[in-house]
């Protein structure tokens, strides 16, 4: 963690925006803008995992796509290696992915179905010429058994594999370049509960292994407290806290945090009882957020300044956008 | 108190490309009145199939080869599909999974609605529709005067689930089927569902089989819990006895390999090696020897049936014996 | 929704216009120009010559369709070369028997189609399913010529209780019953094509569809199973089909060319061939540009049934 302190961070996101224009009337003219990621800025250092967690709707996989160019931010910078890489021309940013991978949620429609698993694995490393030709099937080899899979099933099409078997071809497609930094976009949500925990600590392993750096994005607390150095926590485009791991279960500040916390239903039958925080209502649409703090139609503390104004993040290890907070009643 | 519903060592087969396969097997488990039973497993354990055939919902490639299911002391299995129809919707409801999909997506929520009631209850249509307005609002629609009106897309997953649920309890069924009612929604949108679903049960007084792999919401809602496994009952007890003492090592394993909210960072999730066995592929032993840390050479040969483990906590599994011997044999030295 | 309808038809314009384009210059590039459609040998070459001026047949070809298009936006179509009759009138006198067969020919199609799909899909691979299928194939894969001339000789010479062709008895005194008799053997030509084709896709459709979460609910609830084919299924196995039988109706009326020559039906199919043949170029071009309008507006109506039927689509 001191690594922390002595290099900068390895990524940087200052103000991201992506916003989807709404198209309407005779001539499609734009109406509106659904805002998905509304100004969201964080650091991720060499060796971390930031997790991103928050619920259907709050921007985390566009924030996720937008880094890697997937999609197109509509403003703001992602600083890796000290460029802003949302400037590049498609030349470098082929150079920059060769750093940067990402892992898909759905191990079913995430792999190509008529590829084998050997030309899978060794696609990237023929488009990025990392290698030789005649050492490209030797490497294939090597990131199956680094997954765990037996290299004798290389000849093997994606529908022969389980989910959790899939999910390991994605993953040894991931770290075939050697990339720094891998955004985990819901790896484990589609798959079944005790297959989950083997995918979480094969990442953890790799992590170790490759001194890799994960950007882990879900809406599953506890998959994202068992491999998160710190947690980001968003709601409808806005990061509303972000902190270390501990902190974030053990002093959640912000209203959303505290209600995510709370709705976590306790696998200890003695605790049913207890206080819940259960906030009412449905997420407000992107399209149309609230005025002022975007969580003030479903805060139960909320005051008259949060419908005008929208708080910002403050703190420093701990950061937390509420007015409640900033000036406890 | 009687039992509501009794299953007796119940068998359930497909028919596949490869022939029959048994899915569930030597099923047996009961469910008072007002009681909640939770079914917890993972894909593949039985639990879907369970539900589906109390119900009768098989389709034409499954069927009932074995076993009884008694519900208010009729055997559902022998009813014809007429006297099933009376029962579905009405005594028995079931609710699904994925809200996004459950509801037909060309008629409105109200249509949808009265037609349920109207079904199996004598109102005219002005008084279905006023009981249906009413049904909305006991599961907390908003403005449900107009809402009724909408169609199923312009409404939210957990509005579209609480519609289910008004559906599902508008003609009081004693019992209510739950399968997996919250997966498919965000964690927030969960509680709420569950608290209404608890408030629900608390008034109507119904019994509810609730089936989820999340062990979070069986310790949350149930009385009763069954644990499967590659189609068998593997592990029954009350809620406070499973997560104390499970007795299973697939329960435990399963406890282990969930990261919880609760769970400390240090901790390092075990997970279960190896994957359920495919069911035209069954080991000859008990289920679960292939993947059990505790596996013994009698666990090969033999299949276990459910044991005693305590009052009312079952466990098929050979070792619940050896720790019988083990507590019989400290106790007399005692 | 205007909105939508509003910027369709516009789209429509620049279409419509292409579309003539197009074929003005294709029907001029084909060999051969009406005036030596003249049987007649003796006709001096003068006379040709003289007739092809008048007929502003000289006239550079950006011309000659300015001419025509000036015309049309006139409300006028121009004048057959071939029978010198306003063209208006002469596609007008054709075009309702044409649009009779298509419409009963496209009803007969869907009666047959869509009960035996659906019971062939509830029936999954029964043997009504393969009967149904295989005639469906039977039914796309015999071509409409042969089937109308069997038809004919089967029911009308052999057996004698349908005409052989034409819209009324000649020398009687027509009626409604007369020219349904007459009706029957074109639609039953027509309409098994379509039959075959829509059996297929409702069958596929309604398979589809009874795979779909919502099904299970509607059998949760107690309903017959009837019901839950027929209303919860039905209802949205029909969205799909609505576009196919929108795509269908240019193509029928391709189809209806054919049939009319076998059974001397006097619609614009006949009209079509015959200004072909005599490189009667105005009237061509008002087919076509018949043709486009219908396709235009049919994709449209299909979009519009579209959306309603399916209340998750609405345009704006």
């Amino acid at each position: 963690m001191s690594e922390q302190l002595r290099s900068g961070p390895l990524l940087s996101v200052e103000q991201l925006k992506t916003y989807y224009p709404i198209k309407k009337g005779v001539l499609s003219r734009t109406a509106g803008y659904v805002k998905a990621v509304d100004g969201v800025s964080f650091s991720i250092y060499p060796g971390e995992t930031l997790g991103l967690v928050g619920e259907s709707g709050c921007g985390k996989s566009t924030i996720g796509r937008s880094i890697i160019r997937l999609e197109q931010p509509t403003e703001g910078r992602v600083i890796f290696q000290n460029e802003n890489i949302l400037e590049y021309t498609p030349q470098k940013m082929k150079r920059v992915r060769t750093h940067m991978q990402m892992i898909f949620q759905d191990p079913f429609s995430s792999l190509n179905p008529r590829k084998r698993v050997k030309d899978i694995l060794a696609e990237p490393l023929m488009v990025h010429r990392m290698l030789e030709p005649d050492q490209v099937q030797n490497r294939v080899d090597q990131l199956m058994e680094m997954v765990g899979l037996s290299k004798q099933y290389k000849n093997r099409y994606p529908h022969e594999f389980s989910g959790g078997q899939r999910q390991r071809i994605g993953i040894a497609r991931a770290i075939a370049l050697e990339p720094k930094l891998i955004i985990c976009d819901e790896p484990v949500s589609a798959l079944d509960v005790s297959i989950q925990a083997q995918i979480l600590n094969l990442l953890k392993d790799l992590q170790q292994e490759l001194n890799l750096t994960y950007l882990f994005i879900a809406h599953g607390l506890g998959a994202i407290r068992y491999i998160s150095d710190r947690i980001a926590v968003m709601y409808l485009g806005k990061i509303v806290e972000i902190a270390k791991t501990k902190e974030i279960f053990n002093n959640p500040q912000h209203p959303y945090t505290k209600a995510l916390l709370s709705a976590y239903p306790s696998p200890n039958p003695r605790m049913r009882k207890r206080e819940r925080i259960i906030i009412q209502g449905d997420v407000p649409s992107p399209a149309n957020p609230p005025s002022g703090c975007r969580f003030h139609t479903r805060c139960p503390w909320v005051m008259d300044i949060c419908r005008e104004k929208e708080p910002q993040l403050k703190g420093d290890q701990h950061a937390v956008a509420c007015f409640a907070v900033e000036s406890p009643q | 108190m009687t039992n509501l519903l009794e299953i007796k060592n119940l068998q359930t087969s497909f028919l596949t490309d490869y022939g029959e396969v048994v899915a569930i097997e030597d099923v047996s488990f009961q469910i008072k009145p007002g009681e909640t039973l939770g079914i917890v497993g993972e894909s593949g354990c039985g639990k879907s199939v369970t539900s589906l055939s109390i119900m009768r919902l098989l389709g034409h490639k499954g069927r009932i080869r074995k076993g009884q299911i008694l519900f208010q002391n009729r055997d559902l299995v022998q009813l014809s599909e007429a006297e099933m129809r009376e029962i579905r919707g009405n005594e028995i409801s079931m609710i699904f999974q994925e809200p996004m999909t459950s509801l037909n997506p060309v008629f409105t929520i109200g249509h949808q609605l009265i037609e349920g009631i109207r079904l199996h209850q004598n109102m005219s249509r002005k008084e279905a529709r006023v009981y249906a307005i009413d049904m909305l609002k006991k599961v907390g629609i908003p403005r449900a005067e107009t809402l009724i009106d909408d169609y199923p897309h312009a409404l939210s997953g957990g509005m579209r689930q609480r519609v289910m649920i008004a559906m599902a309890l508008a003609c009081h069924p004693k019992l209510l089927i739950a399968d997996e009612p919250t997966t498919a929604l965000d964690v927030t949108i969960q509680a709420q569902v569950l608290e209404l679903m608890k408030t629900l049960r608390d008034q109507t007084g119904a019994a509810i089989m609730l089936i989820t792999h999340d062990l979070g919401v069986i310790a949350e809602m149930a009385d009763q819990v069954i644990v499967m496994y590659a189609g068998q009952v593997v592990e029954q007890a009350d809620v406070f006895t499973l997560f104390d003492q499970p007795k299973h090592p697939y329960t435990q394993g399963l406890m282990q390999s969930i990261p919880h909210v609760e769970r400390e960072e240090d901790e390092r999730l075990t997970s279960i090696p190896g994957t359920v066995p495919s069911l035209h592929d069954m080991p000859k032993g008990c289920r679960f020897q292939t993947r059990c840390p505790y596996a013994q050479p009698q666990c090969v040969k033999q299949a276990p049936p459910l044991l005693a483990v305590d009052e009312g906590h079952w466990a098929r599994c050979w070792l619940v014996n050896d720790e019988q011997n083990e507590t019989a044999r400290s106790v007399s030295h005692v | 929704m205007w909105t939508y309808i509003i910027r369709r038809l516009l789209i429509a314009i620049p279409i419509l216009f292409g579309v003539t384009i197009i074929n003005f210059i294709i029907i001029n590039l084909a060999p051969g120009n009406p005036v030596e459609m003249f049987i007649d040998p003796n006709v001096p070459q003068e006379v040709l010559e003289a007739r092809k001026e008048a007929l502003g047949l000289n006239d550079p070809l950006y011309v000659q369709y300015y001419h025509w298009l000036l015309n049309l936006l006139q409300g006028n179509l121009g004048y057959s070369f071939v029978t010198y009759q306003p063209v208006t009138d002469l596609v007008f006198e054709r075009i309702g028997p044409t649009f009779l067969l298509m419409i009963s020919s496209l009803l007969f199609g869907i009666v047959i189609a869509i009960p035996l799909g659906i019971l062939s899909a509830v029936k999954q691979y029964s043997f009504l399913d393969y009967l149904a299928t295989g005639g469906a194939f039977i039914g796309i894969s015999l071509p409409n010529f042969f089937l109308g001339m069997a038809l004919i000789y089967i029911f009308a010479l052999q057996l004698d209780i349908l005409p052989t062709g034409g819209l009324f008895t000649l020398g009687g005194e027509g009626g409604i019953g007369d020219l349904l008799l007459h009706l029957i053997l074109p639609t039953v030509v027509l309409g098994a094509h379509i039959a075959g084709k829509f059996i297929r896709y409702v069958r596929s459709s309604v398979l589809e569809i009874l795979g779909q979460d919502y099904i299970r609910t509607a059998r949760a609830k107690g309903l017959r199973e009837f019901w839950v084919v027929n209303k919860h299924g039905f209802r949205n196995a029909l969205i799909p089909i609505i576009t196919v039988i929108g795509l269908e109706i240019p193509l029928l009326m391709g189809g209806s060319v054919v049939v009319e020559q076998v059974f001397q039906w006097p619609g614009i199919g006949q009209l079509m061939i015959s200004s072909i043949l005599s490189r009667d170029y105005p009237t061509l071009m008002a087919l076509n540009l018949l043709a486009a309008v219908i396709v235009v507006v049919v994709n449209l109506v299909t979009d519009i049934v579209y959306s309603i039927a399916d209340p998750r689509i609405r345009y704006d």
